[in-house]
This record gives C-alpha cells, structure tokens and sequence, in this order.
C-alpha cells in the first residue's frame, strides 16, 4: 500500500480514518449488492422452467401484479441496510468535521497555479515565514488548514490525512488534517485548474514535535550574509537579484518578487515545480533552461542566461538550505 | 414468431390518408417535412454521430493515458479533448438520442397520428443539429471549450481563457436549451392531448412516463443552465462581475445554477432509458412488467427527489454540516425508487420465460451496470466518503456506469428492438449476439478498473499522470477495455447498416409485443394508424391472451379522420375523446427559422454584431410567417362524432 501515495484506503491519521473505515464498509455492501443482484439476475435468467410448446406464449395469467412480491422483498431488505448506512456517515461526518481537541497550529495555505504557498505564523513571536509545495506539521496534532486561492478554484487535498476541501477564490475556507504518526504525505489539487492541474502536488511531512520546532527554528533563520559565500554562490545571488528576484522572495535578501513561490530554504525542499521533478542539481538546471519543456503552460519562463550564470543560479539556490 | 394475425390490425384502409399525410418529394420535402418519424430517425441518426464523434475523442484519450508520462497530446488538447468529450455525450448525444425515440415512437405508442406541435418538433430537431454544429464550429480551429462539461468560473472567465473557448460553449448551449425546451413542451402537451381514446394515464407505457418526467424536468433545470450561460457570457464580453469575485461576484453561483440543472438532467438523461428496458424487457419474458405502478411512480419520485441533490457535486465547497447531511440524506433516498425499478425488472424476468433475442441481452445486461452505477452513487452520497471519491476517477467510472450503462446500453438494446419497426427489417441476431457481448465485456474492462484507479487516487482531469502511483495496470486496462467496447458499437452500427436492406422482412410485429406501435406496419406509414384505436388496457395486442381485462381494446375503430389532417384530441387523465385535432402540414419556416438564429449565434460569437441584426430580423419575419394564420380552418377543434 505504500505504494499508492494517493489511496485513501489506508489513513494516517483521525481525519481520514473513520472515512476509510466507512469507504471499505459502504464498498462492502456495495459489492454485496452487486452480487447478490447478479446472482439473482443470472438465477432469473437461466432457472429451470416448465417446457412450453410455444416459447412465444405468454406466461398464463401473468399481470402487473403477479411477481409485485418481488419489489416489496426487494425493499424490505434495501431500505433498512441504506437508512443504516445513513446513519452511519452521518455518525462518521459529525466525526470529521472537526478535530477532537482545538487546533494549536493554523497554517495559511494559498492555491495558485499550479502550486501551493504555504505562511506559517509561529507560536512565541509574531514572525511568520512563508515556503511552497512543501507542509511540515508536527506529528500527533490537529493542524488547522485556512485556504484561499489567488486565482481560480483549486482543491486541498492529501488522501491519507482527510478528505478535499475547495480553496475557492473570494472564499476563505477551513479545513484540518493530523498524522497520527511522522511520515512524508502527498497531497495534490483536485479541482481542475486548467493547463498544469496534473503537476499540481504537494507533501506533507510529519515530524516529531521537537524535530518539528528545530524545522521552524530553521525556516526563521535567514540565510546569513557575508557568512562567506563560495564565489560561484555569490555570482549566483547576483544572476538571481537581477534575472530572477522580479519574480521570486529569498527570505532574507532582497529578493522580493511575489508572483512565483518564496524560495527561502530552497534546498531543504524535497521536489521541484510542485511535486513534478526531484529537488536536485540535475533537475534545477534543466528546470530553469525550460520550464515549459517540463510543464508545458507554466507561468514561468524561459529566462535566457549563459550557461555559467544558470549554474551559478543552481548553486546559490542549492545552497539556501 | 407467434400467430398474431387475430390482433394485427386490418392494414390501412385507402390512399387517402396516405396523401393527406406523406412529405413532398425532392430537398423541399426533406427540409420542410414534420413527420415524428422521419425527424426521429435524423435524431437518432445525428446523436449516433455525435455518440461516435464523442467516443472517438474517448479513445485518443485512452492512447494518451495508457501509460504513465506520455506526451501524445499537450495539456492544451487534452483539455479540449475532455471538454468536448463531455459536453457531446451529456448534451449531444444523451438527451438527443432519447429524444429521437421519444420523438419517433410517441405517436406509435400512444395511438395518434402525430405529436401535438409537429412544426415545433421539427424546429427542435433543426435547432439541435445546428446547435451541434454551433458547438463544433471552433473545434477545428483548436478553440474548442476547454474547462470540463461543467465549466466552472473563474477558470471559464475571460481572465484565464481569453479565447472564443468558453464563449462556443455558453453560447451553444443556450442555443440548444431552445431545443431541449420546445421539445419539452411538445411532449408535455402531446402527452396531455393526443393519446388514443382510452389510453389513460395508467395504461401509458413507461418509456412514455419516462419523457414525461424528463421533459417536466427539463422546463425547469434548463433555464438555470442558460441563464448561467447567459451571465457568463455577459461576464466575458461586458466585463459584468457576476462571477468575478473582484468585483463582489460569486464563483460558487455559477456552481448551484449549473448543479441545479445539471443534476435532474442526469436523470433526464436515464429515466427514458429506464422507460425503454421498462418496456422491452416485458416482451421478451413473455408477461407484463411487474409492479407497472410502482414503477411508473418511481420514475417521477426519482425527479422529484432528483431536484433536492444537486449539492452532492459541491460537497467540498465548505458548506456547513447541516445542508451536507440534508443533501448526503437526500442523495441516498433516491437510491429507493431506483430499486423499486431493479426488483420489478429482476421479477419480470424471474418470473417470465425468457427469450434470448438481442434486445433482451442488452436490457438484462444493462440492470447490472444499473446496479453497479447505483452502488457507487450511494457510496459518493455519503458526504465524508465523498470528500475522497470526488474530483477522482472513482467518480468518472460511476458516471460512465451510469451513462452508458443506463444510457446507452438500453439505447442500443432499443435501437435493436425497434429497428424491425423503423426499418421493416430484422437486424442480423447473430452479429448482435455478437455485438453485445464485446461491449458488454470491453465496457466493464474499461471502467471496473477505473474504479481501482480513483480509490488510489487518481483525480480526474489530468492529462498525464506519475508512475510509482499504482495507476499503471488500471489505466492501461481501461484502455483496453474501450478499444474492445468501441469494435462492440462498430459492430452495432455494421449490423444495422447491412440488416436495413438485407435483413429478413419484419412485419408488423415480430417480437409478438404488446403495445399499439407493433400494430401498424413496419415502417408505419405516414399517417401511423389508419383507424384510430380505441385502447383499454395497458397490453392491447396481449389482452386476449392474458384474459387479464374485461373489456377489449379496438385496434380497427369507426375513428378515420380522413379529412385533411386530423388526430383525435382526449383528456388528460382518463384520454376520452373530446376534440378533432387539425394538425399543420409540412413546413420551410421551422428550417428557416433556425438558419436565423444560427446566424444570431455566430454573429454573437465573433462579434459580428451587424450579422447577429440582419439574422435577428430575419428570424422575427420567419417567426411571424410560421404563425400567420392560413386559411381560416374548415374545422378547427369541433366535437369528435363517432
């Protein structure tokens, strides 16, 4: 099953359990009736009836009435089994649609397309800081999810720790999600946004709370200036500021764009163009030569630099860890 | 086939009738005919071509997602791809196609010699295939809609699709909501006006009940489409901000005008269908339907019902808890009239004695793709369940379970069983034996696994996807699948193609069926029944046999009507005859008329404002041409003697 990032089958944590338990309950009495029509369907068919001499006769003192016991048999057994059923999501909604205890954490979470600004205030101050395409929540806890989106309607979503919840422009919607347990989630739009719905994932990473504080701790830290940089990083913040900033915030600097994600710690993110590629040197260079050759309708573009400049871009940006 | 000589009626009496009533020769005659019939089959005929323009945008997208990361089509075509896909099989082909059987049996089965606006019903037909052709206009341009059948906003604003995309759809779906609307009311009224003395409301067969409930519907869940198409658009062009959040509008509007018709069309598009198994499945056990009251009540409880759902497509918007279990409540409900139709059909067959034709496969096949469709749409209307399901491909396999389960299996099944009646001829048993077994078989190949894809996730609408998401093996089945359910309908549309002239000739009534359209030849001549019946029970051509009733239909009545073009008016409930109808002949202005508006629609498209007036005149001097009073008629509405 770990092999299905996205099956909602098996759940990480309360927002998504009693919906797994009640997608394999309802999926039960669904195959269950499915099967016992089609038995009785097959059985209806091929039964063995008294031979007639013309096939084509009609069935003596057949009417509208005549076999009516079957629809009442039929109701008498459907109707109880889907009032249970009922009851049962209705039990398992009230369940969901908050979390038991009152969320410490309330992360902001802006859908764009095609990928995900994630602001986190923090607890002991009033600095927030903001990433992309990456969550980090600590494990064991109600995390409040507040959504809006800057363009067109996108939907929230990771399988394994709750259900969708629209992020609709205009609206501010709410929604939780907890890992019972540390682990890396995926989560991905589900509401169709247009060119790159596809490349439009995201990961939630559980940590311990402690790893969680220190990951924090590590976010507010800017990257500290004239902690000497090697030459090549230096040139790339240069080639960045100039080619690069109109578009793009590094926490820290001067880079102040907002129209593309915050690239503070960068490199402590796992993928690329919103869950597309791996977050590597490799895959950065190739990205930045030609975005629309990766994720053909992107907003960025290709910006035309010397080889040497994109690998010092690639360097600096590897190096805001 | 059984001797039912005793029960056919006395063939048409003289050549009268046949000239008040037969088309004119020539492209005058074919442009201007008001025949059920002859605009039914150009129904049939132009939903079947949209069902295939449809399917074949189906299986280029198939090629595209067999595998994992494939680069066959850009995102760009893909979308198109998948709008036009859906919009052609919702609006085009679904409706349309149960429209042209409505269209081309009603008369036949309600025993009258045309239906009620035959002028209208052939502007309803005209409208639709322009209006098809409105919607394909920028296709070949690469301009087709490309945010999804439904189309939501502010993805479909000028802001994120600049191009006459979106523009195609709102207009041309407004453009054809004129079609679903008049065709409507015709049905409405035919209904209420034109059935065979006798025939009252409980004796109508269900495919009859079926429209009906479907046309109520659609009187009142169209305008909500078109008037959201109609502020969409004024949103595009004038900068309006209904849906602009900017500017204090609201996206989520558009989402309950679309829903509020979208979810009883839905149930437009089955409940006819529904209607034809209800129907033909009877014949082929030999007995009456089971429970015909039940059913028939079921059939206007699903709408009913089918107008208090359409939030469970929003229930991830983030509605408060309340509304969520009302609607979740509601969306289960409707699963009981559902089974009361599964049982009757599982009874009917039970306690028949089947006969194992085509048509009885497809229907017999079809209840369990009904039930499988079922299941799954009771399992999305449990809301916490459904804010997983949603937006995944567990939904797409629950819609296609339900349309072309619900939809296009009985059609086929339909088409079969009628095509002696339409054609005169038998459709070759062998090759659709054969047919339905390959589409019985790639059709649950195709979408049992899709279901698999959507509990692991897969959301819709993405035109490539990852490996490593174990979608592989799904995907590439469901590609399989509807390769193989494609050879199944080529081989559907083989078999009709060559059976209309080489197979056997049919006669009246080859299946030995019960109802009044299997009195009359095969094709029914122009004028349908050369005497009026007189029906008294729901199985006229059975009623000897079942001894079920005590007094008899009669199939060869005094009622003529030869004298210009008359059929019998009846009351609504109890249809006992109080009128004469005269009934309009054939007609240019329909055809005409439509030209007009076709003309109004292109010139709002590309903002040609000047062809939009021109048109817009010439559509007000047709329309009055169509309504100006002939000559005063002889005899209007006058007591039916006799």
């Amino acid at each position: 099953m770990t092999g299905w990032p996205l099956s909602y089958l098996q759940s990480a944590g309360p927002a998504a359990s009693p919906v797994a338990r009640l997608a394999w309950g309802l999926g039960s009495v669904s195959v269950a009736v499915v099967l016992i029509v089609g038995v009785g369907l097959i059985a209806a068919i091929w039964r063995r009836r008294p031979s007639a001499d013309d096939p084509m006769s009609l069935v003596p003192g057949a009417s509208s009435a005549s076999g009516i016991g079957w629809i009442y048999v039929g109701l008498a057994i459907s109707v109880p089994v889907l009032a249970i059923c009922t009851i049962w999501t209705l039990a398992v909604l009230g369940k969901v649609m908050h979390p038991a205890s009152a969320p410490h954490l309330r992360l902001q979470v802006t859908a764009h397309q095609w990928w995900w600004e994630v602001r986190y205030p923090t607890s002991n101050s009033q600095q927030t800081f903001t990433t992309a395409n990456e969550i980090h929540i600590p494990a064991g806890e109600p995390v409040e999810i507040v959504l809006n989106s800057a363009d067109v309607i996108h939907s929230f979503w990771v399988p394994k720790l709750g259900g969708k919840m629209d992020v609709i422009p205009g609206i501010t919607n709410r929604t939780w999600i907890e890992a019972s347990d540390p682990g890396r989630f995926r989560g991905q739009c589900a509401e169709f946004c247009g060119a790159q719905h596809a490349h439009m994932a995201f990961y939630v990473v559980a940590q311990p709370r402690a790893e969680f504080d220190a990951w924090v701790a590590d976010q507010l830290a800017f990257p500290a200036k004239g902690a000497s940089p090697s030459q090549v990083v230096a040139s790339g913040e240069r080639v960045f500021s100039a080619r690069c900033a109109a578009c793009h915030t590094v926490s820290g600097t001067p880079a102040g764009g907002i129209v593309g994600p915050n690239l503070g710690h960068f490199a402590s993110r796992s993928t690329l163009a919103a869950g597309s590629i791996p977050n590597d040197a490799d895959h950065l260079r190739k990205w930045i030569a030609d975005p629309q050759a990766i994720k053909p309708g992107v907003r960025m573009p290709a910006v035309p630099l010397t080889t040497a400049d994109r690998d010092a871009v690639v360097a600096y940006l590897e190096s805001l860890t | 086939m059984a001797d039912t000589t005793t029960e056919t009626r006395v063939p048409p009496s003289g050549p009268d009738l046949a000239a008040i009533w037969e088309t004119g020769p020539g492209l005058k005659g074919w442009f201007s005919t008001v025949d059920h019939k002859e605009i039914g089959k150009r129904y049939l005929v132009t939903a079947l071509v949209f069902l295939f323009i449809g399917g074949i945008e189906a299986l280029v997208m198939r090629a595209q997602l067999a595998q994992p990361n494939q680069t066959l089509l850009s995102p760009a075509e893909y979308n198109q791809l998948f709008t036009m896909h859906g919009v052609t099989m919702i609006f085009l082909y679904a409706l349309p196609m149960l429209s042209g059987f409505s269209n081309y049996l009603w008369p036949l089965l309600l025993g009258s010699r045309d239906m009620a606006f035959p002028r209208l019903n052939a502007f309803s037909y005209w409208v639709y295939l322009a209006s098809g052709i409105f919607i394909y206009s920028t296709f070949l341009i690469g301009q087709a809609p490309n945010v999804g059948w439904f189309n939501y906003v502010p993805l479909a604003g000028k802001e994120y699709d600049p191009g006459v995309n979106i523009d195609v759809y709102a207009l041309g779906l407004i453009f054809l909501g004129i079609s679903t609307t008049v065709g409507a009311i015709n049905f409405i009224v035919s209904l209420m006006r034109t059935r065979a003395p006798g025939m009252s409301i409980n004796r109508m067969p269900i495919l009859v009940w079926g429209t009906l409930t479907a046309s109520v519907a659609n009187l009142f869940a169209v305008p909500a489409l078109s008037a959201a198409c109609l502020l969409l658009w004024l949103d595009r062009q004038f900068g309006m901000h209904f849906f602009d959040p900017l500017g204090g509008g609201q996206p989520l509007l558009w989402q309950h005008l679309f829903w509020i018709f979208g979810h009883p069309w839905v149930y437009a598009l089955v409940l006819p269908a529904m209607g034809i198994v209800s129907d033909g499945l009877p014949t082929f056990c030999r007995r009456p339907l089971v429970g015909y009251t039940a059913v028939a009540l079921a059939t206007v409880a699903t709408m009913v019902v089918g107008f208090g759902v359409w939030v469970h497509h929003m229930f991830a918007t983030g509605m408060p808890g309340l509304a969520l279990s009302f609607f979740g409540a509601a969306s289960m409900i409707i699963a009981i009239p559902s089974a009361v139709s599964v049982f009757a059909w599982l009874g009917t067959i039970w306690t028949g004695r089947p006969v194992f034709k085509t048509p009885f496969l497809y229907f017999s096949g079809f209840i369990l793709l009904f039930v499988i469709g079922g299941v799954s749409g009771f399992m999305t209307a449990a809301v916490p369940l459904d804010w997983q399901l949603t937006d995944t491909y567990f939904v797409v396999a629950h819609l296609h379970y339900v349309l072309l389960g619900i939809n296009v299996f009985p059609v086929i099944g339909g088409l079969y069983y009628w095509f002696p009646k339409i054609t005169g001829r038998m459709a070759n048993e062998r090759l659709g034996a054969w047919s339905f077994w390959i589409s019985f078989i790639g059709f649950n190949v195709a979408f049992m696994p899709m279901h698999l894809s959507g509990l692991r996730g897969m959301p819709r609408r993405i035109y490539t996807y990852p490996d490593h998401m174990g979608w592989d093996v799904s995907n590439l089945l469901t590609s399989l699948g509807s390769a193989i359910l494609a050879i199944g309908l080529l081989l559907t549309l083989y078999n009709f193609w060559i059976s209309r002239r080489r197979g056997g000739l049919a006669g009246p009534n080859p299946w030995d069926a019960a109802t009044l359209e299997w009195s009359v030849p095969s094709p029914p001549p122009a004028y349908n029944f050369a005497r009026i019946p007189i029906v008294a029970s729901r199985h006229p051509l059975w009623e000897v046999r079942l001894k079920s009733v005590k007094s008899q239909s009669n199939l060869n009545s005094e009622i003529v009507l030869d004298d210009g073009r008359e059929t019998p008016a009846t009351s609504t409930l109890d249809a006992e005859a109080d009128a004469v109808l005269r009934m309009p002949g054939d007609s240019l202005w329909p055809a005409l008329l439509t030209a007009a508006l076709a003309g109004i629609f292109f010139g709002l498209l590309f903002h040609l404002w000047w062809l939009s007036g021109v048109a817009a005149i010439f559509s007000i001097g047709f329309l009055a041409a169509w309504l100006a009073p002939v000559a005063p008629p002889d005899r209007a509405e006058e007591p039916l003697v006799g």
